[in-house]
């Protein structure tokens, strides 16, 4: 083989990677650092919540449940990082697994609620009249629920505590829901007026095919924008209903919690219950609104979430 | 127009009968019964007939329909029946408690305002500079921070450097303000300053907005001075979207500060609805969020209405 056909075929496989593998994907996160430095410092704070949930084994020194009665309330110190709590734990420890809870419950509501609404939205944008009416006035419903009171009615219908993360989810989920239809909705409006839905429908595709293939790719980036948004909030939403006792229960390492037991009772004495689990959750969701704000001024400048 | 309004007023109407069914079916799906908590809190065992005969004297052994019946046909006389828990007039409940939330509520809407409107304008007028970011890193603070996280740091600072704690208990502002402000104040800046976030969000983008119309460069050409400018012609046009805004989280406000009140031990909606939770009184809790959701429909209406009144372009046919 010549040195010729040698570099032709070095520089198509490099032409190749560029336009599919990795350069691409690092160009893209390298203009969109220094174009938003933001941002940038957002994704930076998911992704070092990211990594604690995903190592807490290996990065906490201890566990996080483990009561030790000789090391009640000490304050921090190199050993214990934050001091531990009236249990004797380790509250390092226990903000590091605490991200697994705030990342699983956000994750999974915030994913779950605006999908849900991205169904909803699409349907009744695609079908109008009736379809839309009704779905309409049942957003309407839900939206009239101020946001906590929801959520402290689901969780009194499906009963929080103990080992009952999944109905905290979906007390969560369930006012996220309507909100992203409306903005679906409006904008998937626009979209099932143009040609090429219409073209689908001459050509005997289906309503079903056509809402999945033709409007629901057309509306993700309000789609997508408003996942992150509520990925904040939702975080937010579980340390609230923790903190009020209604959401996951002791002893899971959960911040609103820890908040709601030692923080609150041992105020005085122990200061640092309280301060550390409030600067991991202002962190987490502070990450994901710097981000969200970012991702959206870049897909979808005209979308307003206030 | 008058069919406009009317046709809004109307629809208002299948809204909170919605709402009503959605609590009345949630509440019955509760597991848990209300009276054998009760009797439970007690202590000691009480006999089946006892419990059936008091469910019987609450109405709760009625079929659902009729239940809920009874209980929409009662709401429309405003009687929202009696506490399951207490004993006493749901709406006497409310109407113990919500002095405060109301004024807890319009402290806070103030101090957002007076801090959004200034920051906001700001923000949009030095756009890209370290102020706008400043100001901007602010407000997604107020986001980010958690408001019963910023009043347990209030407590916090009041105790260890001032060993002075809030008032406890609750005067009404006729009776002794310098009281009731020295409880009040400190959850509605708390709370004001998260809700100041939004609003000023909005303050900013809107003032951008308009900024760029050609009205403000018609204004400009003419040789009006800057100042004059944003006052008269931008700052006006801009206040739309804020009013909502400010409008709907005020709804939000009267029943939404549960975690906020449980900080600052404060006796108000956001309590009692959590306390008819736990306590599984569910005429309290019906009563409660079909109250906060008319609150939020009616404030929504009238936001509709003051787009008419504010902006003259807008004509709903």
């Amino acid at each position: 083989m010549t040195a010729i056909t040698r570099d032709a075929e070095e520089l198509a496989r490099r032409r190749f990677l560029e336009r599919t593998g990795w350069a691409r994907a690092r160009r893209a996160v390298r203009e969109f650092i220094g174009r938003r430095p933001l941002g940038a410092a957002g994704a930076a704070l998911i992704l070092l919540m990211i990594f604690s949930a995903a190592f807490a084994e290996v990065i906490a020194p201890y566990d996080p449940t483990e009561n030790r009665f000789s090391d009640l309330l000490l304050p921090p110190s190199a050993e214990h990082l934050f001091g531990t709590d009236a249990f004797g734990r380790d509250v390092f420890s226990r903000i590091i697994y605490g991200a697994r809870t705030a990342l699983l419950v956000g994750f999974t509501a915030s994913l779950v609620g605006s999908t849900l609404g991205l169904a909803l939205g699409v349907t009744g944008a695609y079908f109008g009249g009736r379809v839309d009416q009704l779905i309409e006035r049942s957003m309407d419903i839900l939206i009239s629920f101020p946001l906590i009171v929801l959520a402290i009615a689901v969780v009194a219908a499906l009963g929080g505590g103990e080992g009952q993360v999944g109905n905290v989810v979906a007390a969560i989920t369930v006012p996220i829901i309507p909100r992203v239809a409306r903005v679906v909705r409006s904008s998937a409006l626009s979209i099932v007026s143009m040609p090429y839905i219409e073209s689908a429908r001459s050509v005997g595709a289906g309503a079903i095919r056509i809402m999945a293939r033709h409007v629901a790719p057309n509306v993700f980036a309000p789609y997508l924008v408003m996942t992150t948004a509520f990925l904040g909030q939702a975080i937010l939403l579980e340390a609230s209903l923790s903190f009020l006792g209604l959401g996951v229960a002791e002893p899971t390492p959960a911040w609103g919690l820890m908040l709601r037991g030692a923080g609150m009772q041992f105020m005085e004495r122990a200061p640092w219950l309280a301060i550390a689990p409030g600067l991991a959750i202002s962190a987490a969701v502070f990450g994901f609104n710097l981000f969200g704000d970012s991702l959206r001024d870049a897909l979808d400048p005209r979308l307003r979430t206030a | 127009m008058q069919r406009y309004i009317a046709g809004r007023l109307l629809l208002m109407v299948p809204t909170l009968v919605g709402v009503a069914v959605l609590t009345f079916m949630i509440m019955r799906l509760v597991p848990g019964d209300i009276v054998q908590l009760r009797f439970m809190a007690g202590g000691g065992t009480v006999s089946r007939a006892l419990i059936d005969a008091e469910r019987h004297r609450l109405g709760l052994d009625k079929p659902m329909l009729e239940q809920f019946t009874d209980w929409m046909t009662a709401a429309a006389r405003l009687d929202l029946g009696t506490s399951l828990w207490t004993n006493r007039p749901v709406i006497e409940e409310i109407g113990l408690r919500l002095g405060l939330s109301l004024e807890l509520a319009l402290l806070a809407t103030v101090i957002a305002i007076a801090l959004a409107l200034p920051l906001g304008v700001i923000a949009a007028l030095k756009q890209d500079t370290w102020v706008d970011y400043a100001i901007r890193v602010f407000s997604i603070g107020g986001l980010a921070l958690p408001s019963f996280w910023i009043g347990i740091l209030t407590i916090l600072l009041l105790l260890t450097v001032f060993r002075w704690l809030p008032p406890l208990t609750f005067t009404p502002i006729w009776e002794d303000p310098v009281q009731n402000l020295a409880q009040l104040i400190w959850p509605a800046l708390a709370v004001g300053y998260r809700y100041s976030a939004v609003a000023m969000r909005m303050t900013r983008s809107s003032v951008l907005e308009v900024m760029r119309e050609d009205y403000v460069r018609t204004a400009r050409a003419k040789g009006l001075g800057e100042r004059l400018v944003v006052v008269r012609h931008a700052l006006r046009n801009s206040l739309l979207p804020v009013v909502t805004v400010i409008s709907l989280e005020f709804a939000f406000l009267i029943g939404g500060l549960v975690v906020t009140e449980q900080v600052f031990n404060l006796n108000g909606i956001g309590k009692l609805l959590v306390d008819a939770v736990v306590n599984r009184d569910y005429t309290m809790i019906q009563g409660l969020v079909l109250l906060l959701a008319s609150v939020f429909v009616i404030i929504n209406f009238l936001v509709d209405m003051l787009y008419l009144v504010l902006d003259p372009r807008i004509r709903y046919a």
